[in-house]
């Protein structure tokens, strides 16, 4: 096993400290670099698509892997940031400043409904999210001068400083900064006190509020920034999509964005990226069985979601740490080699009910 | 809106109401009984109405005789999930939790979807004809829903008060460990909460399947049944009963002074209420004990 | 002046008074420990001083300033720490980001800074590092710095609470049942902590405790309280010997 002894408090501040995780980190970074040369425009697009998902994860990593928040209606703060941005774009407002304006009133919205659930218990926010998004779903549909109902809107192209961003390796570009920004802030963000304090209320209320913390400005504090990021990355998204319609933002892409963070691995930033790249590849995954399966299974509509749901559940009964859990096991196995002992790994369960009063 | 009209949007909203309660009194019963809140009841009911289905028309059984196959069926099914999957989590975060329940809905749904098709389909049930009285005209599957639901929270009540196993069960869900040391076998009584829990929602599920019709659609009626006890206040069963009359009467008028946002009047009505007050109207939920 | 004046202090959960009109008060400097057989409200006045429960009347006051007014999260800010009963600490982070987070009422936050992390806030986070290590010294932790608190061991993650709480520089610790699951000999290490902390750091300590012998070793007045109310006050001989403690730990025929 590998220990760092460290010789300065700034080498637990900072964030990529061991060489292996610069040299994985760096590799990612040059290879997404290269994309442009090594893809063409139809699959750069692809990745740009996965780039806004990736993004949206990072949003819901924040409030329910590390706030601890759960909440089946992200897609709500998706699509109002793709709706604000793309009416601002198309009445003329240059590109980023649309982009924050989109950010900025998905996390207001985020933030007020932060406020109203965070007395809420657990579960109570839960359904209060699933039924926003459902409201917001119909909401957008009835808006119809502004966004089209539910014939949707047309998204105009990017523009940036006047020059227009036509070609895909253009798009990617931008897009990965905007992702890089984010994912680097966040990153920030957890290594500081308000990230702490956010991790201090998903773990015990109780004991964080003796400490000082001020459970529900963190909460609120997680919703902003997590609907802010999901509503940046609606604005990316919606260019990718070029037609919004309400439907598009359903429980389904909730659920969708929930897997990505429960497989990735609650509570981890490479985890939202690793599970976007799951959930991007699930859909080819299935395609490519379904030339193994029997006929009659293959044509079946609810397959995908029916797979869909299956591993998520799979990764919450068997491998509630996710990928990334999967991948610190793996990586002790093979530092530890032969000394490896599964009981490190057996988590103690915490039963309910003994004490609890009303 | 005349005076006759009120009267029967809200006898409407009423049996709407039941249904609604049907469905809620299963998942509170859940979650009194293991603090986990099953958001795949719905699904449930969907799936408790297909099987009534398949066993009164598509094997040509008849109403009755389908009827209570079906809902033993889902007893059974209803066991099986616990055993098998929900116990295995015992000890998890609340919030896997959730996660887990959301995926197996969205996995019964699912296979539902592909063994049914998506498709409505329409369960004839002994109750289609209409009924009149002072200038009110109701199906009879509207008031039969009443009647159900009364006839059912009056049979658990018995149940849970009167019978050594419905009083063990109570044990069993205010203190589990206390329940393990008097020798009550904890894991075998959960699993019969979900057992009677999915059987009551397979009962509602095929009372209103008359007014719904049949497809995989009719698990959103899990959801608003979710707002309605939330606004009641989740913990205590007549709290969540009243949640669901108040969701099911507001609705239909409602719909009436506001269409554009016909149907999610349910959900504004929870967001209304949770913003007033976080716990719902009788609050009955737990903090943990430092 | 008392650092803590309790004053006719009643918690009642429906009709059940878990306290009833308790009174006492806490001297700077000291150590202070309450007993009382189980549900005696031990934990209760700990849970009313940290706002955790609501009490129904009477008043709490920390050097003159009523803690009843207070939301919970700013009765630290005065400087008042606790640990708890059951062990409340964040699980999922390591050790060190549990004491930094001990340290929250001592810092300055913005998000955005945070976010951007300009040079304010990593000369912040240095700060907080030094007075955690100071911590870290004195309990001789430095080797579970960067565990994770769920693979430690039950006696481990004792101190590390006990550490948290002392990154706050409270002035008044609330410490409940420190030697509980704690083996002879961390009971024995507890004990010289407490009077470390007693007298390196001057914190005044109130502590619930079953353990007469630590209690003993380290307490300077004992307070033993039973079904909600106090029946004695006064040092360690003094209310082991009073008739009516010896009562309600034996029973009347005694």
């Amino acid at each position: 096993m590998r220990v760092l002894f460290k010789t300065s408090y700034d080498q637990d501040i900072d964030l990529l400290v061991l060489p292996g995780e610069r040299m994985r980190v760096g590799a990612l970074i040059a290879l997404a670099i290269l994309a442009p040369l090594l893809l063409s425009s139809y699959y750069l697009s692809e990745l740009a698509i996965f780039f806004s998902f990736a993004l949206a994860g990072i949003g819901l990593m924040v409030l329910t892997g590390f706030s601890g928040q759960v909440s089946f209606g992200h897609a709500a703060f998706v699509g109002i940031g793709a709706y604000v941005h793309a009416v601002l774009v198309a009445r003329g407002v240059p590109f980023p400043l649309a982009l924050a304006a989109a950010g900025l009133l998905a996390g207001g919205v985020g933030a007020a409904l932060g406020r109203a659930v965070s007395a809420m218990h657990g579960f109570y926010l839960a359904i209060a999210t699933l039924a926003f998004s459902i409201v917001m779903e119909t909401v957008i549909g009835a808006m119809e001068p502004v966004t089209g109902g539910h014939m949707g809107m047309p998204v105009p192209g990017i523009a940036l400083f006047g020059v227009a961003l036509e070609e895909a390796w253009q798009q990617h570009y931008l897009y990965l900064a905007v992702l890089l920004f984010f994912v680097w802030g966040v990153a920030n963000l957890m290594r500081a006190p308000t990230g702490r304090a956010m991790i201090a209320v998903r773990d015990s209320e109780t004991s964080a509020r003796s400490l000082g913390i001020d459970v529900r400005s963190a909460k609120m504090t997680a919703f902003f920034v997590s609907a802010l990021i999901a509503g940046v990355a609606g604005g990316l998204l919606a260019h990718q999509l070029q037609y919004l319609s309400p439907e598009t933002f359903g429980v389904g892409m909730s659920l969708k964005l929930m897997l990505m963070i429960v497989v990735g691995g609650l509570g981890s930033i490479s985890g939202a990226i690793f599970g976007a790249v799951f959930v991007s590849f699930l859909p080819n995954a299935i395609d490519a069985l379904r030339a193994l399966m029997p006929d009659g299974l293959v044509s079946q509509a609810g397959l995908e979601s029916f797979i869909f749901g299956a591993f998520i559940a799979a990764f919450i009964i068997f491998e509630p740490d996710g990928l990334h859990g999967r991948w610190r096991k793996l990586r002790l196995f093979l530092e530890t080699y032969p000394y490896y002992k599964r009981a490190t790994f057996i988590r103690q369960k915490r039963y309910l009910k003994t004490g609890r009063f009303r | 809106m005349e005076m006759s009209d009120v009267a029967q949007l809200s006898l409407i909203g009423v049996s709407q109401g039941c249904g609604y309660a049907l469905v809620a009194l299963g998942f509170v019963f859940i979650y009194r009984a293991t603090e986990i809140v099953n958001f795949a009841h719905g699904e449930l009911m969907m799936l408790g109405a297909f099987t009534v289905l398949t066993f009164a028309e598509l094997l040509g059984l008849g109403f009755w005789l389908g009827a209570a196959l079906g809902i033993l069926s889902l007893g059974v099914f209803g066991y099986l999930l616990d055993a098998v999957v929900m116990r295995r989590v015992i000890g998890e975060s609340q919030a896997s939790v959730f996660i887990l329940t959301v995926a197996l809905g969205l996995m019964l749904k699912a296979l539902a979807g592909m063994i049914w098709g998506y498709g409505a389909r329409s369960l004839p049930s002994p109750f289609q004809t209409d009924v009149h009285f002072g200038g009110i005209v109701i199906g009879l599957d509207r008031i039969a829903v009443i009647l159900a639901t009364v006839l059912i929270c009056g049979l658990l009540w018995l149940f849970f008060s009167r019978t050594r196993l419905g009083l063990a069960i109570q044990a069993a869900s205010q203190n589990q460990l206390a329940a393990y040391y008097s020798r009550i076998p904890v894991k075998r009584l959960v699993s019969l909460v979900w057992a009677i829990a999915a059987m009551v929602a397979a009962v509602a599920g095929l009372m209103m399947a008359p007014v719904t019709q049949v497809d995989t659609e009719m698990s959103l009626f899990g959801i608003k049944a979710f707002a309605g006890a939330v606004v009641g206040g989740f913990g205590s069963i007549p709290g969540a009963l009243m949640g669901c009359l108040i969701i099911g009467v507001a609705e239909p008028f409602l719909d009436y002074a506001f269409p554009p946002l016909k149907g999610v009047y349910a959900y504004i009505l929870m967001l209304a209420v949770l913003f007033v007050r976080p716990e719902g109207l009788i609050p009955q939920t737990y903090q943990k004990k430092v | 002046m008392s650092t803590l004046t309790v004053d006719g202090l009643t918690v009642a959960f429906g009709g059940i008074k878990a306290l009833d009109e308790v009174s006492f008060h806490v001297e700077p400097g000291e150590v202070f420990a309450i007993i009382g057989p189980n549900g005696a409200g031990k934990s209760t006045i700990f849970n009313a001083i940290s706002r955790i429960y609501t009490a129904r009347a009477g008043s709490i006051r920390f050097h003159g300033r009523e803690i009843l007014e207070l939301p919970p999260h700013e009765v630290v800010r005065l400087g008042i720490a606790r640990t708890f009963q059951n062990i409340e600490l964040f699980e999922k982070a390591t050790v060190l980001q549990n004491l930094l987070v001990g340290r929250h009422s001592r810092v300055r936050r913005s998000a955005w800074r945070e976010f951007l992390f300009l040079p304010g806030v990593r000369r912040g986070e240095r700060a907080a590092r030094r007075k955690v290590e100071e911590i870290l010294d004195l309990l001789d932790m430095q080797h579970l710095r960067d565990a994770l608190v769920c693979d430690l061991p039950y006696g481990a993650r004792k101190n590390v609470e006990l550490a948290r709480a002392l990154c706050a520089e409270p002035e008044l610790l609330l410490l409940d049942e420190p030697a509980s699951g704690l083996n002879p000999e961390e009971t024995a290490d507890m004990s010289f902590w407490l009077k470390d902390i007693k007298e390196e750091l001057g914190v005044t300590i109130v502590m619930v405790e079953h353990d007469m012998n630590l209690v003993g070793r380290i307490a300077n007045r004992v307070m033993a309280l039973a079904g909600g109310r106090v029946l004695s006050v006064g040092s360690v001989e003094e209310v082991q010997s009073n008739e009516r403690v010896q009562t309600a730990y034996l029973g009347a025929a005694a």
